[in-house]
């Protein structure tokens, strides 16, 4: 038995060249998967439901393997939409791909599955003890769960029953990366150590190719084996550049969980086949007593109003450690005068984050001791509404440019801004709240499938 | 030798939102064994870096990789508003001039970790 597997990209919308794709295309894989999510690149994205890339960079990938799938007559499998999986990511892919399909006079039958998550069935699960932390994760309680915007990541089976119900483009919200690669491989039988494991392997495309690169990858997955190729010449695959791969943004390279089971890598082998080549063998697969689907929330955690500056003068930074934390408290005093009492400074957070000095390691950092010469200054303001951030914003950053320095007699200016106005408005921000897994009753009751006919 | 002498790779990336992530490659088999034996990396390490508890710290030495892995527990939760590193990418700075004492006698590969 042989099943070939395209991925054709790390993430839609990351790109990958056309040439690459031909040549996967020519090797006829039974499925094109990809993933188009993470939660890498922090909360905005799941709590405003927004995606990271532009809909020109996703609808010119889409475009690609939406020919390409119509070539083969393939089944197209793309995860977590819309970067967060948020039901407005499916429809958002969704509504490019049909639009696409009028273009080049496309017809697919269309799945969509949805991993919103209702706080009401939520709070029903985790009334009955349903809900579990994983380390590390932070307190919640039931608010937690009706306050943030949930989506569950699915696994195998709801995509597995969309591509049984008649799907050739399954489009579904957050789902396990590897799952939109094993899915149909493990209906049709393969071996669960190793599909799970080539799927692992292939879900960012060739970011494990030396060098690495937005490209794609194939896959070749036999009986007692899968070897898996490179589809541009000029980038090479090794046993090492492919073993390495399981450490990539992965707590564990040996244990990886699956909402069925995990994959264990510890026993797994890496051979060259060519240069472009690697055969892998050896993983297993462990099925879990329990199903779990594991739960991303966000929540909205205030408005943010920004400034950024710069220091130069040795003796202004000289000054900072003391300046700093007393204009910090003349703030407070202000923001009760400004606003009449109708805000509590202890809503507000005004952080002074200085470039060049503690910025990224803070206190961690071992050379914090060591003199600068010139600071980067970004000042955050965090408070209830945009509106209160911008206002307070405004007296922060004119404040702030003229800290008093005993040194200095008259009105000294201490920050250069480079813009005016100074303020610039950040938006909302959020944080992540959950760390947890949610113990379904079947693997299909959290998400919602809805079919269509797309029509050239 | 310094740390980045003996890697080939050194990062920090996040595994989700709540976990931190290490990888140190090694330049060559030589170089990840010498790094292996070292036993530089620990958990006492990290913890006094980052702050946490030994205790919740994994140390994997990943031999077909050659490779040392460590995660811990994110000091920050990813995009929280003290969180300055939204990726995790820049958190492992000050390990690149770690000095990792060479080892008297050169340890064998079957000795495993």
């Amino acid at each position: 038995m042989e099943i070939r597997i395209l991925a054709p990209t790390g993430a839609l919308g990351a790109g990958f060249p056309a040439a690459s794709l031909e040549r996967g295309v020519a090797l006829r894989p039974h499925v094109i998967a990809c993933d188009a999510g993470s939660t890498d690149s922090g909360p905005y994205y799941l709590g405003a439901g927004q995606p990271k890339l532009s809909r020109e960079a996703v609808g010119r990938d889409l475009r690609l393997l939406l020919k390409a799938r119509d070539t083969l007559g393939v089944p197209l499998i793309i995860g977590s939409c819309g970067t967060s999986g948020r039901d407005a990511g499916v429809d958002l892919v969704a509504d490019i791909a049909r639009e696409i399909a009028r273009q080049e006079g496309l017809g697919f039958k269309l799945a969509l599955i949805y991993a919103d998550q209702d706080p009401g069935y939520l709070t029903m699960r985790y009334d009955q003890g349903r809900v579990r932390p994983l380390q590390p994760a932070p307190p919640i309680d039931v608010s937690t769960l009706t306050d943030s915007h949930v989506v569950g990541m699915m696994g195998v089976e709801p995509i597995q029953r969309a591509l049984r119900d008649g799907a050739e483009v399954v489009l579904a919200g957050r789902a396990s990366d590897t799952a939109l690669f094993a899915a149909l491989p493990h209906a049709m039988g393969a071996d669960p150590g190793l599909n799970w494991h080539a799927a692992k392997t292939v879900e960012c495309g060739a970011a494990c190719a030396v060098p690495p690169r937005p490209d794609g990858l194939f896959v070749h997955l036999r009986d007692d084996h899968f070897d898996v190729q490179t589809l541009d010449t000029s980038v090479r695959l090794t046993p090492h550049s492919v073993a390495a791969h399981t450490l990539y943004e992965n707590a564990n390279p040996y244990l990886i969980t699956e909402p069925s089971g995990v994959l264990d890598t510890t026993n797994a082998t890496y051979t060259a086949v060519d240069e472009w080549t690697v055969r892998v063998a050896g993983a297993e697969y462990v099925p879990s007593d329990t199903y779990t689907i594991k739960l991303e929330g966000s929540r909205l955690a205030g408005y943010q109003t920004i400034a950024i500056g710069g220091i130069r003068d040795r003796v202004v930074i000289e000054q900072l450690p003391t300046l700093l934390p007393m204009a910090k408290e003349y703030f407070r005093a202000k923001i009760r005068d400004v606003f009449g009492g109708r805000v509590d400074p202890d809503d507000v957070d005004i952080d002074y984050r200085l470039y060049g000095q503690d910025a990224v390691l803070g206190t961690n950092d071992p050379d914090r001791d060591r003199p600068v010469h010139e600071l980067g200054v970004l000042i955050t303001i965090t408070a209830p509404t945009q509106a209160i951030a911008h206002a307070i914003a405004t007296f922060v950053a004119h404040a702030s440019s003229h800290l008093p320095i005993p040194e200095y007699e008259g009105l000294a200016s201490t920050i250069a801004f480079p813009f005016s106005p100074p303020e610039i408005d950040r938006g909302p921000l959020y944080e992540f709240t959950l760390n947890h897994v949610v113990e379904p009753t079947d693997p299909h009751e959290m998400f919602r499938t809805v079919h269509e006919e797309v029509k050239p | 030798m310094r740390l980045l002498d003996l890697c080939s790779l050194i990062r920090s990336k996040n595994a989700g939102p709540f976990v931190l992530t290490f990888d140190f490659m090694g330049r060559d088999t030589a170089s990840y064994e010498a790094l292996r034996g070292s036993g530089v990396l620990t958990p006492e390490l990290f913890a006094a870096l980052y702050g946490g508890d030994p205790a919740d710290i994994l140390v994997v030495h990943h031999d077909r990789a050659e490779a040392v892995k460590v995660s811990m527990p994110r000091p920050v939760r990813q995009g929280d508003l003290r969180d300055s590193d939204c990726y995790g990418g820049q958190l492992y700075a000050p390990l690149v001039d770690l000095e990792v004492p060479m080892p008297i006698a050169p340890i064998t590969t079957s000795e495993r970790a």
